[in-house]
């Protein structure tokens, strides 16, 4: 049995999440992550913006940096860029890093710089009471959509490829060993990495679209999300309302803040 | 002891009026020991437009930094001229280009024209020089700097490899006033 | 010789700032330029973002792993980092927030200089909390000024704005830069106690926190939500009202250390003029006019904006007939003045908003139109 123990602040429990909720689900495989790679509590911080998804720093006993809304990757950043030997992570969610923090979440992946991000997409503004997000599907319900959502979803993964990020993953919660061994590569990889984990909702999505039973959500979860293997055989109508989980980008590129040591090096004049 | 003589270098975005300003200030200051404070004025393009530098040169301290009443007014071109010259004062010095500035303003002051522009393109070779051909006008007209100074600040802000060039320039438009000066 | 911008770019390398994150905006660029020539060369860091907020939020990122940070911006871009600056006000982060002021509201008069912000700096983010503002009005003020930001950043753990204009930062003149070894340079407090017994934002009784930088051993939590001594979010009523009232205390507690002003001939000065940013500059040369004319003004020239100068104020108030404020703005420090001068003398603004600046004369005539 692992020791979550070692990593959490127990003082900060009860956590602010609902039942059926799958943010924790995600900070129990980033924990056995973050085990497995022995990394120092003292040299990781975690940094989050606004949303549900980033009250999971609060829970977990490294540095953390609860910023403002959308701008986790702006201060991660700096973080990173002032001391790069620190383990940076970053903690966010659809609305935080797609709509307000969206160019922060382009510019960081076009730049490279070494972040981890765990990107919870639960499709709506959970914390707020379920208004519509970026990745609100079409015709889904939400508090500012109560005929149906309009707008095209976002594809969360595919942006970040586009921008230039190194490292990309889809996982989800129902898929919690797979979802750890995701973030697992992720926090291994240099350069910008991504792991977008699709997390159910069920108060503030799933009531207002049919799901409001926690378990009817693990379960669409479950009949939704497909491994890449199994996707490749898959035929353009079996496809549809599923989506692909796995490594779906993991290319090298120089990383930012090694090309700035290396630029450091070669101009010093204090020495 | 000299209580404020005010420059201003006008013409248009792109010819180095800025950076003239500079070095006029830096030869007062660095080189001589006096005071000078240069100060800038620009719209929004990179070439083109009116632009302006003023210098402010006193043996004491310069409070207000800006050009309120002109010793001298420097015009590359007509639209400059037109717009600036308002502020010298009776008795200044106008300094234009001969042959941007066709049509001078009237007025109490000495006029000072010579083909600048034309100096930098067929003398000089290189029309970048303008600013520096313009100096060397003006630091033999208004002998408000030597020589020597001039040249040292020139030197310390002009790219390496271009020494020459712009040594060239300001001799050129030194040798133009003191051909107008003897005539 | 150096312009404004390049004095503030020098005064920070003084003062240690090895961090600068910031987005090209006119007329404070050249901060930004100078700065990522110098920084890589001393083994800081310069990152251009990709918008001013992120450059806010890198600065503080930046700024809590211990190293000190600063961004430059201008009036727009200052309005776009207020979110922010007011986290670094709530999460107590030290850094310096430079704003060469232009023209507005909107993007206004990129080009030209104004003094329009003098309020935002004070008020611009939402939530009460002191604030720290400072202004200059040379290149070699700007230098030093620069410094005294990042010192009382530092020692009071909060941001400090300084606020020049168009005009201080595209005015090249002579600097001296003194050796290192003369200029008094502060750096943050360290925790008195070990990691064990830590809490970040102890109550202690100057209302300073000890903010350990990220990395060092002491690992806490810092939130833009109110929160306790621990840095965890809190709701306690008790706890929200003493760390709201602490925000502003701090600064209060400590403006006799912070508050800074010059006198130009008030002893005997029967106007007196309160002016500040390279507006005092006219203003010192009002002064000289009218006193050659037989006119008796006295120049009050604060180099703090905030905490405002009150009691100066009020000492002039006492000794003169009349207070003139030119500003470049429309009466946004002369609506101050007229608080802290309690009603004793009539207040005469002197407001130019035509992006040119405030000329000798101009200030000269109103003294002889007071007197």
């Amino acid at each position: 049995m692992f020791d979550y123990l070692k990593y959490v602040r127990e003082e900060n429990f009860p956590h602010i999440w609902c039942s059926g909720c799958g943010d924790g689900i995600v900070l129990k495989a980033l924990l056995r992550a973050v085990d497995k790679l022995g990394i120092d509590r003292d040299e990781a911080v975690m940094v989050s913006g606004i949303g549900c998804s980033s009250r999971t720093p609060g829970y977990v006993d490294v540095n953390t940096l609860h910023t403002t809304h959308g701008r986790a990757l702006a201060f991660a950043t700096g973080v990173k860029s002032a001391k790069p030997h620190l383990t940076v992570i970053v903690v966010t969610g659809d609305g935080d890093a797609t709509a307000i923090g969206g160019n922060h979440f382009i510019h960081a992946a076009r730049r490279n710089i070494d972040l981890t991000v765990l990107l919870y997409n639960n499709y709506i503004y959970g914390m707020t009471g379920g208004q519509c997000s970026p990745t609100t599907p079409r015709g889904a319900r939400a508090s500012t959509a109560p005929f149906g959502n309009l707008e095209p979803p976002f594809n969360i993964s595919g942006l970040a490829i586009a921008a230039g990020a190194s490292f990309v993953a889809r996982g989800d919660v129902y898929n919690a060993k797979k979802l750890e061994t995701l973030i697992l590569k992720a926090l291994q990889k240099k350069g910008f990495s991504l792991v977008e984990v699709v997390t159910p909702c069920p108060t503030a999505y799933g009531r207002r679209n049919r799901m409001a039973n926690p378990v009817k959500m693990m379960e669409h979860l479950r009949d939704t999300a497909v491994s890449m293997e199994k996707w490749e055989s898959m035929s353009g109508e079996e496809r549809a309302g599923k989506f692909r989980t796995g490594v779906l980008c993991d290319v090298e590129r120089p990383e930012y803040t090694e090309e700035y040591a290396r630029l450091v090096e070669e101009v010093r004049t204090d020495r | 002891m000299m209580e404020r003589y005010e420059l201003r270098l006008s013409g248009s975005g792109g010819q180095g009026l800025i950076l003239a300003g500079k070095i006029l200030a830096e030869a007062v200051a660095i080189y001589e020991g006096r005071n000078a404070v240069q100060t800038q004025s620009y719209g929004p393009e990179a070439r083109g437009g009116a632009s302006k530098a003023e210098v402010v040169i006193s043996d004491g301290d310069i409070d207000y930094p800006k050009a309120m009443s002109l010793d001298v007014l420097l015009s590359l071109t007509q639209e400059s001229c037109a717009k600036y010259s308002g502020d010298l004062k009776p008795g200044g010095i106008l300094i234009v280009d001969s042959e941007m500035v066709t049509d001078p303003p009237r007025g109490e002051y000495r006029l000072y024209a010579a083909p600048i522009t034309e100096i930098a393109t067929t003398r000089v070779g290189k029309v970048v020089v303008t600013n520096i051909v313009a100096l060397g006008f003006l630091a033999r007209i208004t002998e408000i700097v030597s020589v020597g100074a001039m040249k040292k600040a020139i030197l310390a802000r002009v790219p390496k490899g271009t020494e020459e060039v712009n040594m060239k320039a300001f001799d050129e438009g030194w040798n133009a006033a003191e051909e107008l000066l003897r005539a | 010789m150096m312009q404004g911008n390049q004095a503030c770019a020098e005064g920070a390398v003084a003062a240690g700032c090895r961090f600068f994150a910031g987005y090209p905006i006119t007329p404070s660029s050249e901060i930004a330029e100078y700065l990522s020539i110098m920084l890589p060369r001393i083994g800081g860091r310069f990152i251009q973002m990709e918008d001013e907020i992120a450059a806010m939020g890198a600065t503080i990122g930046a700024s809590l792993t211990g190293v000190k940070a600063m961004t430059a911006t201008s009036g727009p871009g200052f309005s776009l980092k207020q979110e922010n600056i007011g986290y670094a006000s709530m999460a107590e982060v030290p850094c310096v927030v430079v704003n060469v002021m232009r023209g507005g509201p909107s993007t206004g008069t990129p080009t030209l200089p104004a003094q329009m912000d003098v309020q935002q700096a004070r008020w611009g983010s939402h939530g009460d909390r002191g604030v720290i503002a400072l202004t200059a009005k040379s290149a070699q003020e700007t230098f030093q000024q620069t410094i005294r930001a990042f010192n009382l950043a530092e020692r009071y753990m909060t941001p400090v704005i300084l606020l020049l204009d168009e005009i201080t930062g595209h005015t090249t003149e002579k600097v001296v830069i003194p050796e290192r070894s003369t200029l008094e340079i502060v750096d943050r407090a360290a925790p008195d106690e070990p990691p064990g017994e830590y809490l970040p934002y102890r109550l202690t009784d100057d209302c300073i926190p000890r903010l350990a930088p990220f990395g060092t051993g002491y690992r806490y939590n810092v939130t833009g939500l109110v929160h306790n001594e621990t840095g965890f979010p809190t709701n306690d009523s008790r706890d929200i009202a003493c760390l709201i009232e602490r925000l502003t205390k701090k600064i209060e507690m400590h403006e006799d250390d912070i508050v800074q002003w010059n006198e130009v001939m008030l002893d005997d000065a029967e106007v007196g003029i309160f002016a500040y940013g390279s507006v005092a500059r006219s203003a010192n040369a009002a002064v000289r006019l009218c006193r050659e004319a037989g006119l008796r003004a006295g120049l009050l020239e604060p180099t703090v904006l905030w905490p405002f100068p009150t009691k100066a104020v009020l000492e002039m108030a006492r000794r003169v007939k009349v207070i003139v404020v030119p500003e470049l703005n429309l009466g946004q420090m002369a609506r101050e003045v007229s608080l802290a001068a309690q009603c004793s003398v009539p207040v005469r603004r002197l407001g130019r908003v035509d992006g040119n600046p405030i000329t000798p004369q101009q200030i000269v005539d109103l003294v002889g139109e007071v007197l």
